[in-house]
This record gives structure tokens, C-alpha cells and sequence, in this order.
């Protein structure tokens, strides 16, 4: 029990590097999510094609290997976070936070276009004919009345989508990043025989956090229904 | 929505314009190709007798094929067959009239399906002692049962809830007991809607496997780490690796679109509830984190 109990800041600490890495990856995947599914629906082939290429690889490759790319093998072609050196209160976020952040993010925004497409295949049609009719370009279809309605009706896949990131998050563990997991695997190292209580502990936190993340989708799925 | 409804066919102006954009996309593209490829050849990855031989070596496509990808596999299908059990006996349980039985369960499902798949394992690793041999193989499978089960039991839930209402009724107007309801009308039927997203969490499964690099599990990524360790060639290993996980998800893919299409029609895809699964809300052939 003392493993716990007398770390609280350890265990706190853990908890708020997943959650930062989980909020800024959430929104960037949201970003970067909805911008792939534009180009998949969009009326340039090249683009389609593109698109569509990148979701089928990136959902068929395990995260491990996505993090390994941005750990390992993108320094070599010059891409690396050593610019990223912030330090804010007991929290350091260096270099492979930054690799964390990315490689979350071009991981999960291929789920995120996925949910976004299911989104837009539940709209009805007649919107989108409508939005041509009164002269709106792809652009203006998409952004003014199809997207907005799309979102709306993929609150549920992209909840589902963004709860499997925030237990995503504890792969950063095998590379460098102190987040819950890694630190719950250190406590069970140094405490092995109270590995259960560990567990546990752990384990709750992250209930908490995915059981926050459902009722707020819920209530904002309530909120935006489509009348 | 088909594609075709979201804009207009283009005129002569417009077509121009998306010349320009698909010239631009080109451009952009092949500048990163380009970007990645020239680093990499800078760094000489692109040697062959160096970094790439061990790959078209016998010995070592046999150790990546045996020991690694057939490892891989094996843990995936024996996590698969466990999740199966533990899905059947829990997503049955949840639909129990008797709310003792139906609460626990719900509650055990919940819970493995809240916590990473990685913290399961790393409990699992250490309670089955880290210096064992093979705990971290059944680290990975038992942890994998367990979350993978969990969503099972849900996508078995939604698949007898989606069974007319009428054959089950009929069931009981003819005088069938409640297991034989379930047991020859219901699940032979829920199962059948639940196929796809059944393979589809064999995606998942097989794709978490991955995970057990942090309990030194044995299989794909670790046949990997012993090659590079070796050749010193980390970034082909890489892909090679990611190669063999790719053809085999995809053809799973496949077979996940091909059930869908047969068994299930063009009736949508199974509706699940939020927690965790990444396919987002349809459990069918998508393709799940």
C-alpha cells in the first residue's frame, strides 16, 4: 500500500504527462483527422489516392512501430524534437515527448478520418445537393453545411476513437516518457510485492479518466443532436 | 453519401484548377519521398550488402517467419480463443435476467475495457515472475484475452440484441426454456451478425501483440531487435517488420469486407457503445485501434 501512498506526486505526475500527451495529440488528431477526410472525399484523384494509401497503412501498423519510426529512424532523415525543451513546473517535456505527440497524432487521425466518414455517409443526401444547388463549391459544401452536420453524427466513433488514444498513450511508455504505465511499471520494479494494490491504483486512474471522457461525449452528444 | 454528391462535375476552369492542385499534391509528396529517402541514403540504409542481405539470408527469413511472425500469431490466436470464451460467458452473462449476475458482469467488462492493454500486461508479467520462462509470452496472451474478451462480450451483446425481437418470442411461444432460446435461436444468429467485427478484433489483437516488446515478449519485434542488434540496420528491420504486420492485417481485411458482404448483407455494420473501440461505433470490417 505505501508503494502509493507515499508517492502520491509520482503517481499524479504520471497521470498528468498522459493526459497532456492525450489533449494535445487529441486535438491535433482531431485537426489532421478532419483534414485527411476531406482530401479522401475531395474531387482530386491524386489527393483521394493519397489519402486513402495513408489511412490503410497507418490503421494496419501497430503504434509500437509508428513510435519506433519517430524515435529512431526520422532523426536520420533530419527530423528530430531536440528544439522541444519546456519545462514547466515538475513536468519536462524534451525530445521524446515530441516524438509521442507526432506519432499519436499521425496514428490517430486515421481512425479520426475513418469516424469523420461515417459521419458523412449519415447525413442525408438531400444536404449536400441543396448546398450545390444554391452554388456552394466543395469547400463551402464541406465546411458550411456537410462537416458541421458530419461531427454532429460521429460524436460517438470519434469518443470511442479518442478513449482508445488516451489508452494509447501508455505505448510512450516503452520509449522514454514517464507517463502512467512506465511509472507503474518502476513501482512494481521497486515494489514487486505489492504489485496488486499497484495494479490497481493504476488501473483506477485510468477508469476515471476514460469514464470523464464517455459521460462528456454523451453530454455533448445530447447537446448536438440534430433535431 | 457517394463521393459524387459532395461537388459538382467540373467545368473546363475548375478542371485547370484541379490539375494545378493534383500537380501540387505530386510535387509535395515526392519532395518528402524524396526528403526520407535521401536521408536515409545519406545514412546508408539503402546498402544493401550492409543493412538489407540478412533479409534475403534463409537462416534469418526462417528465424523472422518462425520465430517471429509464427510467435506473433500464435499469441494473437490463442488471445483470440481465450477472448472468444471469455466473451461468449460474459456477453451472456450481461444479458442475464438476474441482476446479480448481470451486474458483475458488467462491471468486470468495463473494467478491462478502460485499462491499456499494456498495463494488464506488465500486472500479468510481474505476477507470473519476470524471470520465468515464457511469462512474457502468456503476459501478452493472457493480457490480451482479457481486454480483447471484453470488447467481445460487448460486440456478442450487440449481436443478439440486433436479432429480431420476433424470433426469440417465437421461440418462446413454441415452448423452448431460456438457455435453449439462447442457445439455438439467438447466439447461432448473433453470431453470424458478429463475424466481421469479430476479425476485425483479430486485428487488434494481432496488432497489440506488438505491445509485449515491454514485457520482452518473444515474437515479431523481438526477432527484429535481435537482427538489428546484430547488423546493426534498425530502420530496415523496421520495415521489414512492419511490412509483414501490414500483409497479414490487410488480409484479414479482406476477410472481415468478404464476411461482411456474405453473411451479413448490406444491413449496417454492428452499433457499439463508445468505450474503446476504435473502429468507432461500427463494429464491422473498419478496423479497429
Amino acid at each position: 500500500m505505501d508503494a502509493i501512498t507515499e508517492n502520491w506526486d509520482l503517481y499524479f505526475r504520471s497521470f498528468g504527462y498522459t493526459v497532456t500527451l492525450f489533449v494535445i495529440a487529441a486535438v491535433l488528431s482531431m485537426l489532421f483527422g478532419t483534414l485527411l477526410c476531406a482530401l479522401r472525399v475531395g474531387p482530386v484523384a491524386i489527393m483521394r489516392a493519397a489519402a486513402t494509401t495513408y489511412v490503410t497503412l497507418v490503421r494496419n501498423t501497430p503504434l509500437v512501430v509508428v513510435f519506433a519510426f519517430f524515435s529512431f529512424a526520422a532523426p536520420m532523415f533530419g527530423l528530430t524534437f531536440s528544439f522541444l525543451d519546456v519545462h514547466i513546473g515538475q513536468f519536462d517535456f524534451t525530445e521524446a515527448f515530441g516524438a509521442a505527440v507526432v506519432s499519436m497524432t499521425l496514428y490517430t487521425s486515421a481512425f479520426v478520418c475513418e469516424a469523420l466518414r461515417s459521419g458523412i455517409n449519415a447525413v442525408p443526401l438531400g444536404q449536400a445537393e441543396a448546398a450545390r444547388a444554391v452554388g456552394l463549391t466543395f469547400g463551402g459544401t464541406m465546411t458550411q453545411v456537410v462537416l458541421p452536420q458530419a461531427i454532429r453524427a460521429s460524436v460517438p466513433p470519434l469518443a470511442s476513437v479518442q478513449i482508445a488514444m488516451l489508452k494509447n498513450t501508455s505505448v510512450a511508455a516503452a520509449f522514454g516518457i514517464l507517463e502512467a504505465v512506465g511509472q507503474m511499471r518502476r513501482f512494481t520494479n521497486n515494489f514487486s510485492s505489492q504489485r496488486t494494490e499497484i495494479f490497481i491504483f493504476f488501473a483506477l486512474g485510468y477508469v476515471i479518466l476514460v469514464l470523464l471522457l464517455s459521460f462528456a461525449a454523451s453530454r455533448l452528444e445530447r447537446k448536438w443532436r440534430i433535431a | 453519401m457517394s463521393n459524387s454528391v459532395l461537388f459538382d462535375a467540373p467545368g473546363p476552369k475548375t478542371v485547370v484548377r484541379h490539375r494545378l492542385y493534383a500537380l501540387g499534391t505530386a510535387v509535395v509528396l515526392l519532395g518528402l519521398a524524396w526528403w526520407i529517402y535521401d536521408g536515409f541514403n545519406d545514412a546508408g540504409q539503402f546498402d544493401y550488402e550492409k543493412k538489407w542481405e540478412v533479409f534475403t539470408t534463409p537462416d534469418f527469413i526462417r528465424a523472422l517467419l518462425v520465430d517471429g511472425l509464427l510467435k506473433t500469431l500464435q499469441m494473437a490466436f490463442g488471445a483470440i480463443l481465450g477472448a472468444i470464451v471469455f466473451g461468449v460467458v460474459f456477453g451472456v452473462a450481461k444479458l442475464s435476467d438476474h441482476a446479480w449476475i448481470r451486474w458483475p458482469a458488467t462491471i468486470v467488462v468495463e473494467f478491462f475495457r478502460a485499462v491499456p492493454v499494456l498495463l494488464l500486461m506488465v500486472f500479468t508479467w510481474f505476477s507470473l515472475g519476470i524471470k520465468q520462462d515464457n511469462s512474457s509470452f502468456w503476459a501478452v496472451v493472457i493480457a490480451l484475452t482479457l481486454y480483447n474478451g471484453a470488447v467481445l462480450a460487448e460486440v456478442l451483446r450487440a449481436g443478439i440484441n440486433a436479432v429480431p425481437k420476433g424470433q426469440g418470442e417465437a421461440a418462446y411461444a413454441i415452448g423452448m426454456r431460456k438457455t435453449q432460446v439462447m442457445s439455438s435461436i439467438l447466439l447461432p444468429q448473433g453470431v453470424k451478425i458478429m463475424l466481421p467485427a469479430l476479425v476485425s478484433q483479430c486485428i487488434v489483437a494481432l496488432k497489440d501483440t506488438a505491445l509485449g516488446t515491454l514485457v520482452l515478449a518473444p515474437g515479431l519485434t523481438k526477432v527484429g531487435t535481435q537482427i538489428y542488434l546484430e547488423f546493426n540496420n534498425r530502420v530496415p528491420t523496421m520495415f521489414v517488420v512492419a511490412a509483414l504486420y501490414i500483409t497479414v492485417n490487410l488480409l484479414l481485411t479482406l476477410l472481415a469486407n468478404w464476411l461482411q458482404k456474405r453473411y451479413v448483407g448490406e444491413k449496417k455494420p454492428l452499433e457499439l457503445t463508445a468505450v474503446g473501440n476504435l473502429n468507432g461505433g461500427a463494429g464491422g470490417a473498419g478496423g479497429t485501434i
